[in-house]
């Protein structure tokens, strides 16, 4: 019952998602009704995660299952991130007219086989939770299934995850082989860091895990499926589940394969640099906003990675508090395009913000404060992620990727600002009719004015963060 | 008489693997096909880890295999779902056409 009582949060949303899916099925159009409560389950759900001691340090299950202060942290991050999404989504999906019941459910769904990939601790738990949220994510990326676009995208995204599910699960084979143990401790001790077959092993996972995460070279489905996929699906995509593969990262390279870090640096390294340099110079040319979120999500989890390079516990903080503000800005930047509306129909080009400070003059002013904190200008909140990570990096003395890291920070800066020149400068177009929504405004004024005055008290985040030691 | 051991089976694992990924990257014509070496990949997995559980007398495996099982046929019923939903869109499911995103 002890152990029971630590996974109340799974329980509780696991739950729910039946209960809620029976509910959707004996009333009719109840899209509105199961849309406030999937919120609200999401809600009970975070609040439950504190109804252990926040120090709690378990494993459950014969060893497969963790509870502690990084799966506490992230568990949290995920539950809000997917809160506000939830909340800033509401009326774009109306009004695009994919309100069916099935929707808030699937969000739930991943969100719960994201739960459980945070804190798995063996390799089945970690391939079920996983599967459960890749399954889900299929589903809602082809959700719109009348448009063409987001059939193509689902399609794109189906297959090219897929196979990297397969390769992450020969990985997990030769490693079961190979340390004969699918737990992450027992695997730590059995792994013999020269048997070819382990190294093989690892090289597999990490190349599924950098799929999960978009780094380069398996990045090519990111663009495709971030604008193919209806805006709101986008939104969660660029927010939530990255939180979820980025806590897995953390756990395999630094619980099992923690012997083994010569092998897999210089992988990470590698990742880390090439996502840093496409995410920078591939967005250059894009017109359209969703596909340079995703080109600049690339380059973004270029620098989470580079923290999760260092091997040492500074790097994985500053990884997490990177991830953080990246969220923050992102729902902030989502929520200016879920904005975009004339007569009900969503724009999504660069050139549709053009002259938007003389229309909408607030609006604009959110839009230069996340814009130039996703280029890392001080002092916004973008600006310490990337200083905290930098530092973590020069410590180890990783010089080279600390520099080439500086100079794509460089390069990204310019088409951060390129989108402020086109809404400062440029001639204004039609008005866009402002919503009504109450969270789509919440969302963007709170990621903004947190943004805007992180600098003022920014303890409070690294003190939270300051409690992750994996090692 | 040779001997089955366990490097056999385990190139034989590597043989399907292989074939499953040349399989994705390789066709130009139908998206079925890809969903095929798909379900390859995930059997030269199950391959592998049955192999390994037999010759390391180790239960977990086969215990894992059965749970790969389980979600490839889901995978696959999503799979096939999804491809129905875009033919109803486009009128063709060859590779070529999946084009209209990219840049």
């Amino acid at each position: 019952m002890d152990q029971l009582n630590l996974i109340i949060p799974e329980l509780f949303l696991t739950t729910s998602i039946m209960i809620l899916l029976m509910l959707g099925v004996f009333y009719k159009n109840s899209f509105n009704l199961i849309f406030k409560l999937s919120t609200i389950v999401l809600l009970a759900t975070f609040i439950l995660l504190f109804n252990h001691s926040v120090d709690t340090s378990a494993t459950l299950f014969n060893n497969s299952y963790t509870i502690d202060y990084l799966s506490l942290f992230m568990k949290a991050l995920t539950l809000v991130a997917c809160i506000f999404v939830m909340l800033s989504s509401f009326d774009y999906i109306k009004l695009i007219g994919i309100n069916k019941i099935e929707y808030p459910i699937l969000i739930l769904s991943a969100t719960l086989g994201m739960m459980i990939m945070i804190s798995s601790y063996d390799l089945i738990v970690f391939y079920m939770g996983l599967e459960l949220q890749s399954l889900s994510l299929y589903v809602l990326v082809s959700f719109n299934r009348d448009s063409y676009r987001s059939t193509e995208a689902g399609l794109k995204y189906f297959v090219l995850s897929a196979l990297s599910s397969g390769l992450l699960l020969y990985g997990c084979s030769l490693i079961y082989g190979f340390s004969n143990s699918t737990n992450f401790d027992l695997i730590s001790q059995n792994i013999d860091q020269f048997n070819t077959g382990s190294i093989f092993g690892i090289v597999f996972i990490l190349v599924g895990l950098a799929f999960k995460v978009s780094a380069v070279p398996f990045h090519m489905w990111a663009p495709d499926v971030y604008e193919g996929s209806p805006t709101s699906v986008t939104a969660f995509f660029a927010i939530v589940p990255k939180v979820a593969a980025l806590t897995v990262f953390i756990r395999f390279l630094y619980v099992p394969f923690i012997n083994l870090v010569d092998q897999w640096q210089m992988i990470i390294i590698f990742i880390s640099l090439a996502s840093m340099i496409l995410g920078a110079v591939a967005a250059i040319g894009q017109t359209n906003l969703k596909r340079l979120m995703a080109y600049s999500a690339i380059g973004h989890m270029g620098y989470a990675l580079a923290g999760l390079a260092t091997g040492s516990n500074e790097g994985i903080q500053s990884a997490v508090i990177y991830l953080s503000i990246y969220l923050l800005m992102n729902l902030g930047i989502f929520s200016c395009i879920f904005m975009m509306k004339r007569k009900d129909i969503f724009y999504e080009d660069i050139q549709d913000l053009s002259g938007l400070s003389k229309n909408h003059p607030i609006i604009s002013v959110c839009l230069l404060v996340l814009l130039f904190s996703l280029a890392g200008i001080p002092p916004l909140a973008g600006f310490f992620a990337k200083f905290y990570v930098f530092m973590a990096v020069i410590k180890v003395e990783m010089y080279t990727l600390a520099i080439i890291g500086l100079i794509t920070t460089v390069i990204s800066a310019f088409y951060y600002l390129r989108i402020i020149k086109i809404i400062y400068f440029d001639d204004p177009k039609e008005i866009f009719e402002i919503d009504k929504n109450l969270g789509l405004k919440v969302s963007l004024f709170l990621s903004t004015i947190i943004i805007l005055i992180y600098f003022i008290y920014p303890s409070l985040l690294i003190d939270m963060v300051s409690n992750i030691n994996v090692i | 008489m040779i001997n089955i051991a366990l490097g056999h089976y385990l190139i034989l694992a590597a043989i399907i693997f292989m074939i499953g990924v040349v399989g994705i990257f390789l066709n130009r014509k139908n998206v079925i096909i890809i969903l095929m070496s798909i379900e390859l990949i995930l059997l030269a997995v199950n391959i592998n880890l049955v192999s390994f559980s037999i010759f390391t007398q180790d239960l977990t495996g086969q215990i894992f295999t059965m749970f790969i099982l389980t979600v490839a046929a889901a995978e696959a019923a999503i799979g096939l779902a999804i491809i129905v939903a875009y033919y109803r869109n486009k009128g063709s499911i060859r590779i070529e056409d999946i084009s209209s995103l990219k840049g």
